[in-house]
């Protein structure tokens, strides 16, 4: 099993590559998610994988009756996806007020800050 | 979407939703549930409200803006917090009273209660704003 | 709990025992009293003269917390306060040693700095949308870094960081901006998904992730798996630290922002990333950092030598303080790569080695930068330009910004008596000791290649009498002199900063000294380790 997901892994951490090679903004963010879920996937790929119940303590009870499942890969999941999730939102309308400001959806075109034939530098002293 | 059906039922569904965030927010110390799930469920309440009867009308049932109700919860987690400074112990960690009330029933109560509490009314107060003004957009197009 | 007596459950050996004192808990407040000051500042929303007095007594609490705390240090050694009590690596730990308290007393300093200097610029609008909390949010993301010892919980306040960098960067709104913060979003985001990755392969190879843990048991796993992921770290950090060859973003998007902003930014935000990885390299995993050392050489040659280059060829001045800043990330680079052992093969970890010289470059390389965008900001507001062609005359008609420049200039570059010469000394004695003549060399050029660049920028913003080409010989017309307000809260404070720059220039030892304690609790764990109570772990 551990194999089969770390191919998955493989294959999402291509494919976000592949997307954030793009020029177009919007499938750099596609890739950034994929990105971000290849990684999610593989802590939990690294926590181990077991057939176990999740780590609940039952009513009663002071320790778990059997054996649990390793709740931090879980817990770290769970952290990463929520900050994972706020920072693409920010990117997501960061991305459309670019495109309705500059209008560009091409890193190419987006030449503001950084001048496409930049002044050559002074040549006095 | 915004049917008379829809626009009938949505108070009462609304009214459900919140009973039960508040449910699962106080169920989550022991088992599933807690303050980030509450308060999405809340969240998505007051969203549906905002599509059923309007923005304003959110924005006047819940008095406050949400984010002052999102900035509201990180105070009340950090106080939760701090009440550990007056322990002894470190930055967070738990302390529990147990309150007696007259018919002897015994109610706990903990900083972690308080802090869950602060991480439903921050994931409430972000979650409702980004929502309304979503919606507000919506109407302006 | 009588019923947990039926069970047979031992749990002080996972418990730290013992009460915690108050004074632990300068640990917690750098960190906590900014989110409680975000917090209370954003409910107070519609208040908007309460917004910066309030921001600013609690920056300054903060820096008392921090002082406090780096003193204790000095004093006593490195200060831990475990979460809960329960013993890594159960518990998250805030675990600060000298590294951590000297960088945290000085990115809580010039935050105090900046939000002075922004009373100069800042319009209402701005006010409103949240300046005040974002600072306060950053500065908190900053403090956790630096005093957290858990590397999960470090990713997080990278995130805090990255969060209210975002909103800093496009508070404004202005065109320019949504393009810089495009670039800076999307890189960053990506520089810590690389950490996080790291993270993750960690956790799964060594099944902690307290720092203090981690030195222990570094020693038992794969060294191969886990040079890889060191090699994972070098690339996340180094992106956010802005090493060449991954420091695109920097010069595309630190001189969009108001000034104010571009100045927080270039002291605090790439020092963070150099001290993650003075903390993961050197602390946590020093087997692999030696692996790595020529990597992280060529990496520092290379951000010395093509750093000062780009601000030679730059016209817009804050783009070329920019390519400054990332020379000074080489630096610090080098005094990462350089080994902790005499050619000789004598152990140089009293002298802290190199690590000694990065830390005090940080902390020069913090302030000197805060206080040279600062100074671009003034210079900006007089010329009404960004370009450097034609700002021009400025010494004619402002003689004390032009002082408080070539100071900077000087500072920079690593002249001496001024405080950028006491670290590149530090650092050139350690490559000395060290044998690694090319890391010294490169070190050596990039001081030669930064002074004609900042020369250069000095003499055509002051000397030069007029605007560039023909005008060249007219006086420059288009000056405006600073307003009231301008004076008051812009030039003020950036005078102050200046003058402690120079002061510590002057009585460089007491920071030396911290340097060297910095780079000796790095290069030697031990205590570190101690203070969270791992002491019988280590076998």
């Amino acid at each position: 099993m551990e194999h089969a997901l770390a191919a998955l892994c493989g294959v999402f951490f291509t494919v976000s590559i592949y997307m954030l090679l793009s020029r177009s903004l919007i499938r750099m963010l596609l890739g950034i998610t994929i990105l971000g879920n290849g990684v999610n996937l593989m802590i939990f790929t690294v926590g181990r994988l077991t057939r176990e119940v999740p780590p609940i303590v039952p009513d009663g009870l002071v320790q778990p009756a059997t054996d649990i499942a390793n709740p931090l890969p879980q817990a770290l999941i769970l952290t990463a996806i929520v900050i994972g999730f706020a920072l693409f939102s920010f990117l997501l309308v960061l991305t459309y007020r670019a495109y309705e400001e500059l209008d560009a959806d091409n890193t190419d075109t987006m030449r503001l800050a950084e001048p496409e034939n930049p002044p050559s530098p002074p040549l006095s002293y | 979407m915004n049917t008379v059906i829809f626009r009938t039922i949505a108070p009462y569904l609304v009214a459900l939703m919140m009973v039960f965030s508040v449910f699962v927010l106080l169920r989550g110390h022991n088992e599933p549930g807690g303050g980030f799930i509450g308060g999405l469920i809340a969240a998505s309440a007051l969203a549906m409200y905002g599509i059923a009867s309007g923005v304003s009308a959110v924005r006047k049932a819940i008095v406050f803006h949400p984010l002052s109700v999102a900035g509201f919860g990180v105070l009340l987690a950090s106080l939760a917090g701090f009440a550990s400074l007056f322990a002894e112990v470190p930055f967070l960690m738990g302390l529990w009273a147990t309150i007696t009330l007259p018919d002897g029933t015994e109610v706990a109560i903990s900083t972690p209660l308080f802090f869950d509490i602060g991480v439903y009314l921050v994931v409430l107060g972000v979650l409702a704003t980004v929502a309304l003004a979503l919606e507000e957009d919506d109407r302006s197009l | 709990m009588a019923e947990t007596a039926g069970y047979n459950i031992d749990l002080p050996p996972a418990m730290i025992e013992g009460a915690t004192a108050i004074a632990d808990w300068t640990l917690v407040w750098p960190v906590a009293l900014p989110l409680f000051g975000a917090a209370v500042l954003l409910m107070a929303r519609k208040h908007p003269h309460v917004q910066a007095p309030l921001a600013l007594a609690v920056i300054a609490a903060v820096i008392a917390s921090c002082v406090t705390l780096m003193l204790r240090i000095a004093d006593t050694g490195p200060v831990a306060m475990t979460m809960g009590n329960w013993l890594p690596p159960f518990g998250i730990s805030f675990t600060a040693d000298m590294l951590s308290a000297l960088f945290a007393v000085t990115s809580s300093v010039l935050a105090l700095v900046v939000l002075l200097f922004a009373q100069s610029e800042i319009e209402p609008r701005e006010v409103r949308y949240g300046f005040h909390q974002f600072l306060l949010l950053l500065l908190a993301g900053i403090n956790g870094s630096f005093l957290t010892g858990d590397l999960f919980n470090l990713y997080v306040w990278f995130e805090v960081m990255l969060i209210a960098s975002f909103g800093l960067l496009v508070i404004g709104g202005r065109r320019i901006q949504l393009d810089g913060a495009v670039k800076y979003g999307f890189l960053n985001f990506i520089g810590t998904t690389i950490f996080l990755m790291a993270v993750g392969l960690l956790y799964g190879t060594l099944g902690t992730l307290n720092m203090a843990d981690i030195a222990v048991n570094a020693s038992r796993a794969d060294p191969t798996t886990l040079t890889a992921i060191a090699a994972l770290f070098l690339l996340g950090f180094g992106i956010k630290a802005a090493a060449f060859p991954v420091n695109a973003w920097l010069p595309a998007s630190y001189h969009t922002p108001d000034p104010a902003v571009s100045a927080l930014f270039a002291g605090l935000l790439t020092k963070v990333g150099v001290y993650a990885l003075i903390r993961v390299l050197v602390a946590l995993l020093p087997a692999m950092r030696i692996e790595l050392d020529m990597v992280i050489a060529i990496l520092a040659i290379g951000t010395l030598l093509l750093a000062p280059l780009g601000a030679l060829a730059e016209t817009n001045l804050r783009r070329a303080l920019g390519f400054i800043v990332i020379g000074g990330i080489g630096a610090m680079f080098a005094g990462i790569a350089m080994s902790v052992t005499t050619s000789s093969g004598n152990a140089l970890a009293g002298e802290g080695g190199g690590i000694g010289g990065a830390a005090v470059y940080a902390v020069h390389s913090m302030m000197t930068m805060t206080a040279f965008y600062l100074t671009a900001g003034l210079v900006e507001r007089m010329t009404g330009t960004t370009d450097t062609r034609y700002m021009g005359g400025l010494y004619g008609a402002n003689a004390p910004v032009s002082i408080l420049f070539i100071v900077l200039a000087f500072s920079a570059s690593g002249l001496p008596p001024f405080l950028g010469f006491w670290p590149k000394l530090t650092l050139v004695r350690a490559g000395l000791d060290a044998a690694e003549y090319w890391l010294v060399a490169a070190l050596l050029v990039n001081a030669f290649l930064t002074t004609i660049a900042c020369a250069r920028l000095w003499s055509h913003i002051f000397w030069r009498n007029g605007r560039e080409a023909d005008q060249t010989e007219q006086p420059n017309d288009r000056l405006k002199p600073l307003s009231a307000r301008a004076l008051r809260w812009g030039l003020a404070p950036t005078i102050v900063l200046v003058l402690a720059i120079v002061g510590l220039g002057l009585w460089p030892s007491a920071l030396i000294e911290y340097g060297r304690l910095a780079g000796v609790g790095i290069t030697a764990p031990d205590a570190y380790i101690e203070a969270v109570g791992l002491a019988g772990g280590a076998q």
